[in-house]
């Protein structure tokens, strides 16, 4: 894989997007469609959530596959603490990232001691843990999960609002992609891309690999944290589904599909797949069947994702 | 109380074979191939499936259970070859996702022909009373499990560890590149390989489709466990699969039985009865982590 670099097409590209998405309210306004804005907030916590698992993956190079647990651990982190009392979005989210983080702070110093399939197994094994863990809790709702009274308070902005909390979920997004363009280019993600290509060299020039790789898993887990904290808000609600292995491998399925590795590949795989979801689900109840196929197609004959096919034109010139 | 620990054993037995019979395939797959495949819990499923309608066509539940495992060697054959082939050779991340494309496409493809209620699947009436012995009385139908998982659970260890033919799967497993350069044709093997596993897949849906529901998405819990077992045992090696199965079989049920009652001795009851079935539900995945953290390759490593 190649060392990150930023294009100025792609530039170009990610600031039209944006001005897009900056407009998409006011449309949807327009043409009486606000549904779309919801569905809009929906799509961008999850291109969240998939660029925390990107920056794990795609930069640090390691394959987890329970990356659901901090997700659904941010969600959990939001709604528990409501139902405390404490509505705060200042307290509350910065609350879930830190749960995000505590919690990949633990999986990853276990898990990082094992490589390869053994890593993917163990990251798997954690996150079904914390699945079961909450659907035994029975003051935790179980199966049904909990449901979140209002949304969280962020001062004088009107969370409730769906227009106004699409902003906020898209401002936090804007800023964590801006942040990870100078993280990718910064020492710390030149030494994590460096770990991704060969390990042994990073380490015999002298780089505390291991503790590399925990702070960029910790990193991601803080980041898909705060995106849990987010749908728990977007969606009124907690459930054990957000933690299930199947959250995690659609989460990967967002990565691959935008582009392992490339800086908007989580936020292109997650407008992908949602967005097909919503069109295939008008079309047909075994909508899966034809998402599967899409998946097979995509690994066998696209293995770089979206990203893959727009950088081929420029690595065949 | 002595009753009622030996039925739990008997109980973890049966579900450690169970688990073996899937194991066995899948750490084979993962050891000579190096290959994820999370659609072995599909093979599974599909197994139980066709042992519910062929029982149900041709009356017999040991004619049903035959032609399952038939069909679904089929399966495991048209597979390997026409698409897991391709996927021996990339990288862990894209045989996860493909696999994990063909768990979607499995699903719905049961849905569409068996739909999405649960299916019946009936234990032979012969079976469906208790066995009694001695005042002590088991499921006759679960007795015949723990039989029929032994003996094909002994009869693939031995030809595994004691045959030319199971010589030849351990050398692959062990060195692939090796195996091949002193002549046998790895590739033709493991089609083998991967279609008997598909059969054993078959076998395990089947019997235990009596007893739990044959439905839509029952592949992918087993599937997990069975993953663990191979990753406690060590990948690719069949003893390891079977220490494994037998130990998370073992430790989950009698988990699940023993420890709200053991931490009723110094927790309030609430508190035990809410913590007692949390903490049993994560024990083998506990275990699992704990012999990942002394030993990160597996009880039982096969690659020396």
């Amino acid at each position: 894989m190649a060392l990150y670099v930023s294009s100025p097409r792609r530039q170009v590209l990610a600031l039209a997007s944006l001005a897009g998405l900056v407009a998409l309210p006011w449309l949807a306004q327009l043409l009486e469609q606000t549904f779309y804005v919801s569905l809009a907030s929906r799509v961008l916590i999850f291109a969240l959530a998939a660029t925390s698992l990107n920056l794990v993956v795609g930069f640090g190079g390691m394959i987890s596959f329970g990356h659901a647990a901090f997700f659904g651990a941010g969600a959990y982190c939001v709604v528990v603490l409501a139902q405390n009392g404490v509505f705060s979005a200042w307290l509350a989210w910065p609350a879930a990232v830190a749960m995000g983080v505590l919690l990949a702070l633990l999986i990853g110093a276990i898990s990082l001691r094992t490589r390869g399939v053994y890593f993917i197994m163990i990251t798997l094994a954690f996150a079904q843990m914390a699945f079961y863990l909450v659907v035994s809790l029975k003051s935790w709702g179980g199966d049904d999960g909990l449901s979140l009274a209002q949304r969280s308070t962020l001062g004088w902005l009107d969370l409730k609002d769906d227009a106004v909390f699409y902003y906020v979920v898209l401002a936090l997004l804007a800023f964590v992609l801006f942040a990870f363009d100078r993280f990718a280019h910064a020492r710390f993600g030149r030494v994590i891309q460096g770990i991704r290509e060969n390990e042994t060299r990073m380490e015999a020039l002298g780089y505390p690999v291991f503790a590399y790789k925990l702070v960029c898993f910790a990193l991601g887990g803080g980041l898909a944290g705060l995106a849990g904290a987010l749908i728990a808000n977007q969606a009124g609600m907690a459930g054990p589904n957000l933690l299930y292995w199947t959250q995690s491998g659609t989460l990967l399925v967002m990565v691959v599909l935008g582009g392992v590795g490339s800086l908007y590949g989580g936020f292109v795989g997650a407008a992908l797949l949602l967005l097909a979801e919503e069109v295939l689900v008008g079309l047909t109840p075994h909508w899966q069947i034809g998402l599967g196929l899409v998946l097979l197609v995509v690994v066998l004959w696209a293995p770089r994702g979206v990203a893959g096919l727009f950088a081929r034109k420029r690595d065949d010139g | 109380m002595p009753q009622l620990i030996l039925e739990q054993a008997l109980n973890g037995l049966q579900f450690g074979l169970m688990l073996f019979l899937l194991a066995a395939g899948l750490t084979l797959v993962f050891g000579i191939m190096d290959m994820i495949n999370l659609a072995h819990g599909s093979l599974y499923m599909v197994g139980a499936y066709l042992a519910a309608a062929a029982t149900q066509a041709g009356g017999s539940f040991v004619l049903g259970v035959g032609a399952a495992m038939l069909g679904t060697a089929m399966l495991g054959l048209l597979l390997e070859m026409t698409l897991l082939r391709r996927l021996y050779a990339r990288d862990h991340l894209s045989q996860v996702l493909a696999t994990f494309a063909l768990i979607l496409i499995a699903n719905e493809a049961v849905r569409i022909v068996w739909g999405a209620q649960p299916v019946m699947l009936n234990a032979p009436d012969e079976l469906s009373g208790p066995f009694e012995a001695g005042g002590f009385s088991y499921p006759a139908y679960r007795l015949l499990i723990i039989a029929v998982g032994a003996l094909v659970a002994g009869s693939l260890y031995m030809l595994v560890a004691k045959t030319r033919l199971g010589m030849w799967v351990r050398a692959g497993a062990s060195n692939r590149e090796m195996t091949e350069a002193l002549g046998v044709n790895v590739r033709r093997l493991f089609t083998a390989v991967f279609a008997v596993g598909a059969a054993l897949c078959a076998l395990a849906g089947a019997l235990l489709g009596p007893l739990l529901a044959v439905q839509v998405g029952m592949g992918e819990s087993i599937l997990i466990l069975a993953f663990v077992v191979i990753v406690i045992g060590g990948i690719g090696s069949i003893r390891g699969a079977l220490v494994g199965s037998l130990l998370v079989g073992l430790v989950d049920t009698l988990g699940r039985a023993a420890l709200p009652a053991l931490l009723r001795g110094f927790l309030s009851p609430e508190a035990a009865g809410s913590l007692g079935p949390a903490l049993a539900s994560i024990l083998i995945y506990l275990l699992m982590a704990a012999i990942l953290f002394f030993r990160p390759e597996g009880l039982f490593p096969a690659r020396a």
